[in-house]
């Protein structure tokens, strides 16, 4: 079986990591199952919700919609990797200071959106808000606090600080 | 208004309790737990409407030595799951009453296998005809539960309503359709379950009520009340969708996990939860109403008709609450209310945020439009000539015994939405534009916490106690699945205690821990369950203070060190409280009459619309809320119901549809059943005016679904508005607005030849 497995390396926050899987195995499923990372949540498995959503070299992708073998070689980061040591990242600060966050499924998802748009615009406007949240779904907080979260965050000295 | 009295932590926007955790995306939801030598359970579900099993063939491709089956022949136990009624099986013998009806349970040790097996496995059926609407149902031409196809009716007689019709100065009627919605929470339902002879079964879940999930496995499984024990994991949304179909869930993998000998994880995929779990029923309103000449409603009557789905479920009280709020916030002498619940052969319909009241709501709030129409009033005005006020009755004789504020509601909203401004404006706009603007106005009611006896007979039970390391526990069955039951029950009891929020800390929601405080529904946790956790600390400090040497002022370490003082003494530091009915609330179960509720939220909304007339979609500009939720525990959480709530509403008003073919919900992905996005949500104004409510927490009346309530009759009563066109049904889709545009124009400009 393993023969037709491949060999993946990636770089996970921040950190050399080599596994063996089959090379349509999901993204999502190798850093849930393989490397334990459970952070990253499975809304739909089909790209429409962005609860797993993860930045590769630096784009916001679907995790559930990216096959490990196109990952490889590939910079990988999770909401495992906003925080350093114990300090939030602006952006988690924001999320837990405005609401941002309730039953708190999409926001590991939300969070890599929002970082992505910030690392990118830095200082965006609620319409770019919008736009760049528009594919993570939210079901308890209408999006209201999530906005006002990332503007907060915006304000925020070391916002720009990108996930490592 | 009666000032709030001083407090230190409620009133605040204190942290989210468990808020770190999921920013750091450490929070540990179901799926994201394993046990020791897990498998994972998949389900083979019916494939059509209703009728009888008459072979099953296993795909001869498939090592079936690696699975493990099982069918209804393997429940020790009950072969129901009961919510009211003993109906539902929870898995089926022979007879199939809807599509994705669960018929066997397989496992295997790798989860990838799974979906090749179940579709490897093909069942023969003997059809039966199938009822799919109401309409079908009502015809009795085939009976498909009881002896009528009705779960439940009620009739409600105030005055008299007959020799109202007479002296009427206009008589308006009108018909309203609300449609099935789902709860659409991000994270789909999932169990894991354990069993072994001695210790019994284990569930850890995806759940918002532990001790419904508990009696469901106990009468499975026929176990004792000790050899079951229920975990709630981490719950990502709810909404009420998680209220009764964990109980079928877990008892599914329990039995999975007592055949195989090892833990089974169920987790549904978008597909599956969308298809074969609960939604919000869809109904049918009929309104006769009588008014005179100035508009004051001289009669009223009403005829409810909800689609319950397959089996009884919650059908009953979700139809008691679409009654008793389906005459709107609004004084009538003469009332008449029929209404019923329909059984078809469709998935069960179940508890969604409102539970009932959305539905009769938009029924009430989109006629009494028409009756404004009817009469020459505007939206405003029609509305507070009919407002309860102190001192009214409503449809079943209870007095309004506490202040409703409707009038200071509407005014403020009309004041902070810029109604008549606005209005004029676009009057002005719309005929040179192709972008048509509107307002449009709800006001309603949410009756707060159990209806009738519901609470006296819930008899629940809550409390903290203090554990070795000095924290405080709050001990309690609620829930915690986003709408902030951990921070508001850690506020209280800290505020009670006169200690810090950050020392009180939650129990593990655990039956084997935390006795059963009733389920988490109802908007009753902070009211109901908040007062349980704020007398329980009032009587620690007593408890305290008479053995335990605590002085009237105290230090946290004080109270620490008093606290290991009583353990000594006692054993354990423990405070628990039993539900007490407020004084003067007395319901009649038999009459349907009294005190439906304690108390009520009150609301006034106002929805801004443009309607694109080359598109057809109509989209929310702005949405202003104004309510008065009794005290207001944390305003961060609260303001956040309120827009959640709305959000929903929008989608319930515009977007989510859920389309059957057969009987089995076709549009069962995120891709086609279409909720709001960040795009799609306007700014929300939320206003709070706060009167304390003497029985609950603190002040607090509940909050959690009053929000779902308004927003779809206020947007389609902006649409009005703004196109002149009343539309009775949602959702409401662009193709909708198109064909009664196109059929308009048809009329106006025959093609000529």
């Amino acid at each position: 079986m393993s023969a037709t497995w491949s060999q993946i390396q990636l770089v996970i926050n921040g950190h050399a990591t080599n596994v063996e899987a089959p090379p349509m195995k999901r993204l999502l499923d190798v850093l849930r199952e393989d490397l334990g990372l459970t952070g990253t949540k499975e809304g739909c498995g089909e790209g429409e919700c962005g609860s797993c959503s993860v930045r590769m070299n630096g784009e916001l992708v679907n995790s559930c919609l990216v096959p490990i073998l196109q990952a490889n070689g590939a910079r990988i980061d999770t909401v495992e990797g906003l925080a350093i040591d114990a300090e939030l990242h602006p952006l988690q600060k924001a999320f837990l200071e405005c609401g941002g966050a309730q039953c708190g499924i999409c926001t590991p998802g939300m969070l890599m959106a929002a970082t992505h748009l910030l690392a990118r615009n830095p200082h965006p406007s609620l319409d770019e808000i919008r736009e760049g949240l528009a594919g993570n779904l939210c079901r308890c907080t209408g999006f209201v606090k999530i906005f006002d979260s990332v503007i907060a965050a915006a304000a925020m000295k070391g916002v720009a600080r990108d996930a490592r | 208004m009666s000032p709030n009295p001083p407090t230190r932590i409620v009133g605040t926007p204190q942290l989210r309790k468990e808020g770190v955790d999921k920013v750091l995306g450490r929070a540990k939801y179901v799926d994201d737990l394993e046990r020791e030598g897990m498998w994972h359970g998949a389900t083979v579900r019916s494939s059509i409407p209703r009728g009888r099993i008459t072979a099953i063939h296993y795909g001869e491709q498939i090592d079936w030595g690696e699975f493990v089956i099982v069918s209804a022949a393997d429940i020790p136990g009950k072969n129901h799951i009961q919510m009211i009624s003993a109906d539902q099986p929870c898995l089926v013998e022979t007879q199939v009453n809807h599509c994705d009806e669960a018929i066997l349970l397989i496992a295997h040790p790798d989860k990838r296998r799974l979906p090749g097996a179940v579709a490897s496995i093909r069942i023969d059926y003997e059809p039966m005809t199938p009822v799919l609407s109401i309409e079908e149902s009502e015809t009795r031409q085939h009976i498909v539960w009881g002896e009528d196809n009705i779960f439940k009716q009620f009739h409600l007689e105030k005055g008299n309503v007959d020799a109202a019709w007479a002296s009427a100065a206009h008589i308006v009627e009108g018909e309203y359709r609300t449609g099935a919605q789902e709860h659409l929470y991000i994270e789909n339902n999932g169990v894991i379950a354990e069993y072994n002879d001695v210790s019994g079964i284990t569930v850890w879940g995806s759940l918002q009520c532990p001790f419904y999930v508990h009696k469901s496995l106990m009468a499975v499984f026929d176990l004792p009340t000790e050899k079951v024990r229920v975990i709630q994991a981490e719950t990502g949304g709810a909404f009420g969708g998680k209220e009764d179909y964990p109980s079928i869930l877990a008892s599914h993998a329990g039995l999975l996990a007592k055949k195989a000998g090892r833990p089974i994880k169920m987790v549904y995929d978008r597909m599956e939860d969308l298809a074969a779990t609960t939604k919000r029923h869809p109904s049918r309103t009929r309104h006769r109403t009588a008014v005179d000449k100035d508009g004051k409603l001289l009669a009223m009557e009403i005829e409810i008709a909800t689609d319950g789905g397959a089996y009884a479920t919650l059908s009953s009280t979700v139809l008691s609450r679409a009654t008793l709020h389906s005459t709107g916030p609004y004084v009538c002498p003469n009332i008449r209310i029929t209404s019923r619940s329909w059984a078809t052969n469709t998935v069960p319909s179940g508890a969604f945020r409102g539970f009932g009241a959305p539905q009769s709501i938009f029924a009430i709030e989109r006629h009494m439009e028409q009756v404004a129409r009817a009469v020459g009033l505007d939206s405003a005005e029609i509305r507070r000539r009919n407002f309860l006020h102190d001192g009214d009755t409503t449809a079943t004789e209870q007095v309004m015994t506490e202040p409703v504020i409707l009038d200071t509601l509407l005014g403020r909203a009309l004041e902070i939405s810029g109604y008549e401004a606005k209005r004029q404006r676009f009057a002005h706009d719309n005929p040179h534009s192709t972008i048509k603007r509107g307002m449009g106005i709800a006001a309603f009611f949410h009756g707060a916490g159990f209806t009738g006896s519901g609470e006296r007979y819930l008899n629940s039970l809550a409390g903290i106690d203090v554990t070795c390391d000095d924290r405080v526990r709050v001990l309690v069955s609620s829930t915690e699945f986003g709408q902030g039951t951990n921070t508001i029950l850690t506020q209280i009891a800290a505020e009670a205690l006169r200690i810090a929020y950050d020392d009180v800390i939650m129990a593990p929601s655990d039956t084997s821990i935390v006795p059963n405080s009733g389920p988490t529904v109802a908007s009753r946790t902070s009211m109901v369950v908040g007062r349980l956790i704020e007398r329980s600390g009032h009587q620690l400090i007593a408890m305290l203070q008479e053995s335990a040497g605590l002085a009237e002022t105290y230090t946290t370490a004080d109270f620490f060190a008093s606290c290991e003082r009583y353990r000594e003494l006692q054993g354990k530091v423990e405070s628990l409280c039993r539900y007490e009915a407020p004084p003067n609330i007395f319901w009649d179960d038999q009459k349907y009459r009294g005190e439906a509720y304690p108390t009520f939220a009150w609301a006034v909304y106002v929805a801004e619309v443009a309607v694109d007339m080359t598109t057809y979609s109509a989209e929310v500009t702005n949405f202003y809320t104004v309510q008065e939720v009794g005290r207001v525990l944390n305003p961060t959480l609260a303001a956040g119901q309120i827009e959640g709530g709305v959000a929903q509403g929008i989608g319930y008003a515009l977007y989510e549809k859920v389309l059957l073919k057969n009987g089995h919900m076709f549009n069962n992905q995120m891709t086609n059943y279409i909720m709001p996005t960040a795009q799609d949500v306007p700014p929300i104004a939320v206003h709070f005016e706060e009167i304390p409510f003497q029985y609950g927490a603190y002040g607090a009346k509940g909050i959690g679904e009053l929000p779902h309530d308004g927003p779809a009759p206020a947007i389609l009563n902006a649409i009005q508005d703004a196109t002149g066109e009343s539309f009775a049904a949602i959702p409401l889709l662009p193709e909708d607005i198109f064909t009664r545009m196109a059929a308009i124009a048809f009329d106006e400009e025959p093609l000529t030849v």
